[in-house]
C-alpha cells in the first residue's frame, strides 16, 4: 500500500447466503481523487461503500481505510459519509444535527462555513423532520463534510434533488475535491459522474467490469451516434460488417458503430438524398450500456 | 503489514482526539437524545402516565379498604412495573426503530465514541424512571398518606434509576432481535407476562403456587424484593438480588452489543 491510497478493497468477497454480492473486488481511492461507482442495481456497490466503513466485514479479503481496518475509529475521524437512506432524528433541528456531528471530529469545518458549503445556511433552526426530501439530502450532505474530512462518501447524493439543488451540490462537491479531499460517489445519474468524476469504476455483478478515466471507458466502448434521415432499410444497414446497431425511430435513422467514417461514407453512397445527418460520441450512458451488455452476454455463452 | 508504520508514513497521519472533544462527543449525544425525546411526546408520555395511573386506580383507590400496608405493597411492586417500562420501551422501541430506519449505520459509520449512543439512551430511561418513581411517591405521599422516612424515599428512587438498567439491556437485546414496528408487539410480550409472574399486579402468594415458585426465574422479581425492602414491607438482605440483576443485565448487554457489532 503507498501512501496516496486513502482506502482500498483487496480482492474483497461478501455472500449473503446463496448470493455473492462482491466477487473478489479491488478497488483503491486515491488521495484528492473523485471516483465515481458506477452500475446497475445490484452491481455491488452498497456493499463496496459498507465494507469501505467497516459496516460489513468481508468473507475473504480486506477492506483497509487510510491503511487500517475500518472499524476502527481512528481512520473513521478521517472520513464523512452521506448513505443512501438514514431517518434522521425528526425532532432536532438541522443546526443541533450539525453542532453534534461535528463533535465526533477532533478538527471540524466551522459551524458557518459548513452551513454555507452545504447550502443550508436558511434551514439551521428548522426540525429535521420538517424539511423536504431534497432539503434532508442538502443536510446530510452537511454533516458529511462537517468533520473535515480527507475521504467523503456519498451514496447516491442527489436522489430527490432538483435540478438546481443538484447543481449546488456538484459546486460543492468540486470545492472539497480542490480542498484535496477525495470522493467516492455513487450514482445512477451518468451525467453526473460524467461531470464529477477523474476516474469511474464499473461494477456488475459483484465484479470490476472496468475501470479508468471517463475518457478511457469511452474509448473502450468507443460507440458513436449516427442519426439521419434516408429512405434506407435499417435491417440492411444492421447487417453491416461496421455496424453494431441500427433502427428507424421517428423517421429517424439510428446507427450505432465504432467506425463512424466508414459508415458515414457508405451511407452517403447508399442514399444520396441522405439529410439532416449528424453524428456525436457516444456518452458514458451508452458507454455504461455497453459494458454491463457485454457481459451479460458473457455470461450467458458461459 | 505494521498498521502504525503506514499510519506513520501517510503525510497527514490521524489528527488526535483530545480528551475533552471526547468527552465533549458524549455529551453532546446524550444531550442530543435526551432532547430528541423530549421532544416527542407521544413516545414518552404513555411510558411515565400508564404505571401511575394503574397506581391510582389498584394502589391508592380500591387499596384503601386494604390498609397502608397494601398502598405501601403495591408503591414498591409499581414503581417497578413503571421503571421496567422506560428500559424496555424506551430502549428497545427506539433501537429497533432506529436499526430500520438507517440512523444506526450511519452512525456506526460516523467516528461516533463507542457506546455514546448506548449511554445517551440509558441516561434518557434512568430520567424517565425517576420521573415514574416520583410521581408515584408523590401520589403514594400526598393521596395515600403512605408514611414514608427519607431514607426510604431515597432508597425507592434509587432503585427504580438503577433498577432500569437490565431492563434496558433487556430492551437492547430484543430490539437488536426484531426490526421496525415489530418491537412494540413483542416488548409487551415480555413486559406484561413479566410483571404478573413476578407479582407486580398482585402479591405473589395470590398466584398458584407453582407460578410463585417460578418467580425468581424473572428479572422483575428481584427488582421488587428490592424496592419492597427499601420501603420496609420486607426485611431481607438485598445483595443477592442486585447480583442476580447484575448478573441477567451483564447477559443481555453481552448477548445485544455483540449481535449489534455483526449485524449491526
Amino acid at each position: 500500500m503507498n501512501d496516496t491510497t486513502v482506502a482500498r478493497l483487496a480482492a474483497a468477497v461478501k455472500r449473503y447466503g446463496p448470493l455473492t454480492a462482491l466477487d473478489g473486488v479491488d478497488l483503491a481511492v486515491r488521495r484528492g481523487e473523485l471516483l465515481a461507482l458506477l452500475g446497475p442495481n445490484g452491481a455491488g456497490k452498497s456493499t463496496s461503500i459498507g465494507l469501505l466503513l467497516g459496516l460489513i466485514r468481508p468473507d475473504a479479503g480486506r477492506a483497509e481505510l487510510f491503511g487500517l481496518d475500518p472499524q476502527r475509529i481512528e481512520a473513521r475521524r478521517r472520513i464523512g459519509v452521506m448513505l443512501q437512506a438514514a431517518n434522521l432524528p425528526a425532532t432536532l433541528r438541522v443546526g443541533e444535527l450539525l453542532r453534534l456531528t461535528m463533535s465526533y471530529y477532533p478538527n471540524p469545518r466551522g459551524f458557518d462555513e459548513t452551513a454555507a458549503l452545504a447550502g443550508i445556511a436558511d434551514l439551521l433552526l428548522r426540525p429535521y423532520g420538517k424539511l423536504s426530501g431534497g432539503q434532508q439530502r442538502r443536510v446530510q450532505f452537511a454533516l458529511a463534510l462537517c468533520g473535515r474530512p480527507e475521504l467523503l462518501f456519498l451514496d447516491e447524493p442527489t436522489v430527490g434533488m432538483d435540478i438546481e439543488a443538484r447543481q449546488r451540490l456538484w459546486a460543492a462537491m468540486r470545492a472539497l475535491v480542490a480542498e484535496g479531499c477525495a470522493v467516492v460517489l455513487t450514482t445512477h445519474y451518468l451525467e453526473e459522474a460524467e461531470a464529477l468524476a477523474q476516474r469511474v469504476v464499473v461494477l456488475g455483478q459483484g465484479r470490476v467490469l472496468s475501470e479508468g478515466s471517463v475518457d478511457d471507458m469511452r474509448k473502450r466502448v468507443a460507440l458513436t451516434r449516427i442519426r439521419c434521415v434516408s429512405d434506407l432499410d435499417a435491417a440492411a444497414i444492421a447487417g453491416w460488417p461496421e455496424v453494431a446497431a441500427a433502427t428507424r425511430e421517428d423517421g429517424h435513422l439510428r446507427i450505432a458503430t465504432a467506425r463512424a467514417e466508414a459508415v458515414v461514407r457508405r451511407l452517403l453512397d447508399a442514399d444520396p438524398a441522405l439529410g439532416e445527418l449528424e453524428v456525436q460520441r457516444a456518452g458514458l450512458a451508452e458507454a455504461f450500456t455497453e459494458l454491463t451488455r457485454e457481459t451479460a452476454a458473457e455470461q450467458e455463452a458461459a | 503489514m505494521n498498521a502504525a508504520a503506514v499510519v506513520a508514513a501517510s503525510p497527514a497521519a490521524t489528527p488526535a482526539m483530545p480528551p475533552r472533544r471526547v468527552l465533549g462527543a458524549y455529551l453532546a449525544e446524550a444531550r442530543s437524545e435526551c432532547l430528541r425525546y423530549l421532544r416527542a411526546p407521544g413516545f414518552m408520555l404513555p411510558i411515565l402516565l400508564f404505571p401511575d395511573l394503574f397506581y391510582l386506580v389498584f394502589g391508592v383507590l380500591m387499596g384503601k379498604s386494604e390498609g397502608a400496608d397494601a398502598t405501601r405493597y403495591l408503591l414498591a411492586s409499581y414503581s417497578v412495573f413503571g421503571v421496567m417500562s422506560p428500559g424496555l420501551f424506551g430502549f428497545g422501541v427506539s433501537l429497533a426503530l432506529e436499526r430500520d430506519g438507517g440512523l444506526l449505520t450511519w452512525k456506526r459509520a460516523l467516528p461516533m465514541p463507542p457506546g455514546a449512543y448506548l449511554l445517551g439512551k440509558m441516561l434518557m430511561a434512568m430520567g424517565a424512571a425517576a420521573v415514574v418513581v416520583l410521581m408515584l411517591l408523590a401520589m403514594a405521599t400526598g393521596l395515600a398518606h403512605v408514611a414514608l422516612t427519607p431514607v426510604q424515599f431515597v432508597a425507592l428512587l434509587a432503585t427504580g434509576m438503577l433498577g432500569v438498567l437490565p431492563f434496558c439491556a433487556l430492551g437492547m437485546l430484543v430490539g437488536t432481535l426484531i426490526k421496525g414496528q415489530g418491537a412494540p408487539g413483542m416488548l409487551q410480550l415480555v413486559y406484561l407476562p413479566m410483571s404478573f409472574l413476578s407479582g407486580l399486579w398482585f402479591p405473589l402468594p395470590m398466584l398458584p403456587k407453582f407460578l410463585q415458585q417460578f418467580a425468581p426465574v424473572w428479572p422483575s422479581y428481584h427488582l421488587d424484593r428490592i424496592a419492597l425492602a427499601a420501603v420496609g414491607i420486607v426485611h431481607e438482605p438485598v445483595l443477592p438480588h442486585a447480583l442476580v440483576l447484575v448478573g441477567f443485565g451483564v447477559a443481555f448487554f453481552a448477548l445485544a452489543a455483540r449481535r449489534l457489532r455483526r449485524v449491526g
